[in-house]
Formats: structure tokens, sequence, C-alpha cells
């Protein structure tokens, strides 16, 4: 099969381009996260979408109304992360567990209530981004515009913050009001990223571009598009390789992006002695 | 004392029921140069962390270059350099350059963007302070003696009014943190700045501070230093030969 067959199919266009937009929301947030430590916020916001999409198929939403009924919830969940940490006196990835086990509980519990939920629920754990619909890529397309909109606004606050909280703090950056919005952003990027390498795979979506693009860059403008660049690549390899190998899209994308980050590992050395 | 740089009055502060500051006033002038010393734990670092807003105070007022700390805005007109920074991230991708254009985002309103009066003042502090050179290197592969003098510019780069230095050179080698206090008295001269340095190094202190501000939880000592070097205090805290060790100046 040649490409201009394969990009033939509609499934695959949306696929692509839907995959291309997630990858660059969660490449550029990923670069913030792993720098700060938060990479595995990801994860934890994982597990509350999975709660979430076991309580949207609780209630026999559609898929396309599934995507904006969880959005709040998982929003709601990531600020409970933030104010959990904030006012419990405990560590960020204390709230991160608490918050990830609530969810996957509240999951598990409703699929029993419920008496197992079949494919879907399966479907969402590893995703299917060659299954997404017209209406879920424009949804896609404006949660992207949302996310990368405010990334741009307050790159500059992301990056102080960034680089020392407390040196940004004492230039009148409002930290935790940029940290909320950080969470927030990625609370939105987790709920899109479900359909392209499921909700198990979306930590390794948001930590494995940004890693690889840690190796190799110099400057922080340039890690930023270096990982969305990386992001971008490694899914549409993924998508296409999956597609004519018949392999699971998300298993694909993500084995794809560890092969990338060994490679930028390797190379390092070379980009560091420039 | 109402055209003073900073003011502060009656100001308890401390963490978590503890108390590391209590009553404490004093005020600094325009162009001081002011020494705080204490032993550990006397409240120096919490100063600097109640006057900068990093941490609240219990009870007491601050007055930063005439305006009430709780509505200053203009952080651009002050400059922080603490001993290090809070969690360094050696593998941490921002250039020499970067870092320092970071300092010009206090004061900025929303959007805060960049435009070219910012990187002339990026060149301008990375010329005075000589480290033009190393403007495209990674910050985290400088030597630590390097990287405090890249933070340093990154406070200087808005020619602050006020320069809070907090143990800046804690982690450097004698002769690298003898030409960074040499650096911050030639300021303090040239431009006038007002100068608030946190130390353990009595020595320095002596060397280049006009003012001396003795810390242990509540002010033990605060005036000129050559006052200081006449006191009672001075034989009490340094002991009889602390004479020459603290107060001669070179």
């Amino acid at each position: 099969m040649n490409i201009a067959e394969m990009l033939s199919y509609g499934f695959m266009q949306r696929a692509l381009i839907g995959g291309s937009l997630i990858a660059i929301l969660c490449s550029v947030l990923g670069v913030f996260l792993v720098l700060r430590r938060l990479s595995l916020i990801g994860d934890g916001l994982s597990h509350v979408t999975f709660g979430s999409v076991a309580l949207a198929l609780f209630f026999r939403l559609h898929s396309f109304y599934m995507t904006l009924a969880i959005i709040p919830v998982v929003l709601a969940c990531a600020m409970g992360i933030l104010k959990l940490a904030q006012k419990a006196r405990i560590y960020g990835d204390a709230a991160i567990g608490i918050v990830s086990a609530l969810g996957i509980a509240t999951g598990v519990m409703l699929a029993s209530v419920a008496g197992g939920f079949n494919v879907d629920l399966f479907s969402y754990l590893f995703g299917n981004i060659l299954s997404i619909s017209t209406s879920e890529l424009i949804i896609a397309a404006v949660l992207f515009a949302i996310v990368i909109a405010g990334v741009g606004i307050f790159y500059n606050d992301l990056f102080a913050s960034t680089f020392d909280e407390e040196l940004a703090k004492s230039s009148g950056i409002n930290t935790d009001r940029i940290n909320a919005i950080l969470v927030l952003l990625t609370a939105l990027t987790v709920v899109l990223a479900m359909k392209v390498v499921g909700i198990m795979l979306i930590s390794a979506l948001l930590i494995l571009p940004a890693a690889s693009a840690l190796q190799l860059a110099k400057g922080f403008r340039t890690a930023i598009c270096c990982a969305a660049a990386i992001g971008v690549c490694t899914v549409v390899s993924g998508i296409s390789l999956s597609f004519v190998m018949n392999l699971p899209t998300g298993a694909t994308i993500v084995l794809i992006n560890f092969l990338t980050f060994v490679c930028a590992f390797a190379a390092r050395p070379l980009f560091r002695r420039r | 004392m109402s055209g003073a740089a900073l003011i502060i009055k009656n100001l308890s502060a401390g963490y978590h029921g503890s108390q590391a500051l209590q009553n404490v006033s004093f005020s600094v002038n325009p162009g001081e140069y002011l020494g705080i010393c204490g032993p550990n734990g006397s409240g120096k670092s919490t100063l600097v962390k109640v006057i900068l807003g990093l941490l609240p105070p219990d009870s007491g007022e601050i007055t930063l270059l005439g305006t009430p700390q709780l509505s200053f805005k203009a952080w651009q007109r002050i400059g922080y350099l603490p001993q290090g920074l809070q969690f360094f991230n050696p593998h941490f991708p921002a250039t020499v350059d970067e870092v320092i254009r970071l300092g010009r985002l206090a004061g900025k309103s929303f959007p805060k963007r960049f435009n070219q009066e910012d990187t002339r003042a990026v060149e301008r502090t990375m010329e005075w302070m000589g480290i033009a050179h190393i403007r495209g290197s990674m910050i985290g592969e400088l030597s630590g003696g390097l990287r405090q003098r890249v933070l340093l510019a990154r406070a200087l780069v808005n020619d602050p009014e006020l320069l809070v230095l907090d143990e800046p050179t804690t982690a450097l080698d004698p002769e690298t943190r003898e030409s960074f206090y040499k650096l911050i008295f030639e300021m303090n001269r040239e431009k006038k700045t007002t100068v608030l340095l946190v130390t353990h190094d009595s020595a320095t202190i002596g060397k280049y501070a006009s003012h001396l501000l003795y810390l242990d939880k509540k002010v033990i000592f605060c005036g000129n230093f050559d006052d200081f070097c006449n006191s009672t205090e001075m034989t009490g805290l340094f002991g009889e030969h602390g004479q020459h060790l603290v107060c001669h100046r070179h």
C-alpha cells in the first residue's frame, strides 16, 4: 500500500490531523511538566478520565457528548490535586496518587455495578485514533486552539515558574495562578489524548517527546519546538505503521516514541558538544 | 525617613507557628549598602522572604520604595539574588540569554511580551557583567561562580533601585567570591543602588557595607558600620579580637 492510497481514506486523514494536533499539545505541555517534576500528573488525570468515562458509559452518553461531559469532571479533579497539595500539607505526588486512586476506584465500581461495559471501556483504555469522527475532530481542533492560546499567552510566566518558582514570585508572577493554568491545560489535553493512545498510555505521550527533546535542545524555546516536532513525527509514523502492519495504534505510537528517546539519548553527546 | 528605600515597622514572621522574626523595625536609605548578619536561625533569610513578598508576615508593616508592600507592583525596581536556585536542574534547557531575559518580566503587564528594549537591556547587562561571550551557553553547564554571575545579571537587568542578596556566595571559592563582592560594591558606588546583603561572612561586611543590621530574631544592632565598630555590641558579639576581623576596612 502506498502513501497516496493510505491518505485517500477519510478515517486516516482524520486520524493524522487529530493525532498531530494532540501530539503537539502533549509535547509542548510535556516540556513544562517534565521540567517541573510533574510528569505523573498525566497518569493521575488519565485515571480520573477512566472514572469519568465509566460514569459517562454508566449513563449511556453518546461518544460525542462523552468528551464534553468528562471535561468538567477532569478539570475539577485537576484543581483538586492542586488544592490537596496546597492545603493538606502533602507533596504533589501524594495528591496525584490520591486523586488517581479515586478515579480508578470510581471506574471499577461503576463498571461492576453496571455489570461490565463490554468493548467500549476497553477502547478508551487503549485508544483508537482511527475511529475518530468528524465531530470529535472538531472538538479536538477547538480544544487545541484553546490550549495553544493558553500556552502562548502565558508562555513567559510558565517558563519563569518552571525555571525557578521563587525567582518567578520575586518578579511579581502569581505562580499559584500559573500552576493552576498549567494543570487545567494538561487536564484538557489528557481528555483529548485519551482518543489517541488511550487512558493507559497518555502519560507516555506527555513524557516521551519532551524527554527526547530535552536530550537534544539548547535553549527553552528550541526544546518546546523540538518536542512538538518529535511528537508529530512519532504520532504520524505510529498511525501509519499501525495501519499498514495492522498493529494497535496507541502501543505503536508509544513504542516509536520510546525508540526515538533511545536515539536522542545516544545522540546527546554529539548535540551537547556543539 | 519618608524617602527611605525600605522601611520595616514592628515586623513579626515565621513558619508554622514558630516566630523567626519578632518585632523587627529598621529603615534603609537610598544608596546605602546594608549588611545583614546574625547566627544560624536568626531570621535573616525569613526577613528577605518577607520583604520580597515570598512569605506573608504575621504582623507589621513593610514599605518598599515608598509604597506599602501589599500594594507594591513595581517589582522591576527590585532585584533579587538567592543563595542558589530552589530546585536547580543542571539539565534545564535554558541559555544564559534566556535566563537574564526572564528578569525583564518583572513589572510587565498582561500579556507579557518581550520587545527590543528588553533585548537591548539584556545585551547591556551582559556586556557590563562581562558575560556576553557565554550568552548561548546552557545555564546548567556553567561553573557555580559563572551561574551566580548570570543570576546576578538577571537581578540587575532592570537597573533596580534596591538589590537584595541572600547569601549569594555560599557555594563559591574565595577568589570568585571576592570578585563577586567587588562587582556589587562597584555597582553600589557607581549606580547608587541600595544593597541589602545577607551573609555569614562578617569580614565581607566589614570590607564593603556602609551599614550593618545584626539580627537574632530581634534587632541587636542597626546603624552605621563605624558606629558598630566602636560599640559594646561589637565586643559582645565578636569578642575582643573581633575589632580586627570585622572592622578592618581594606
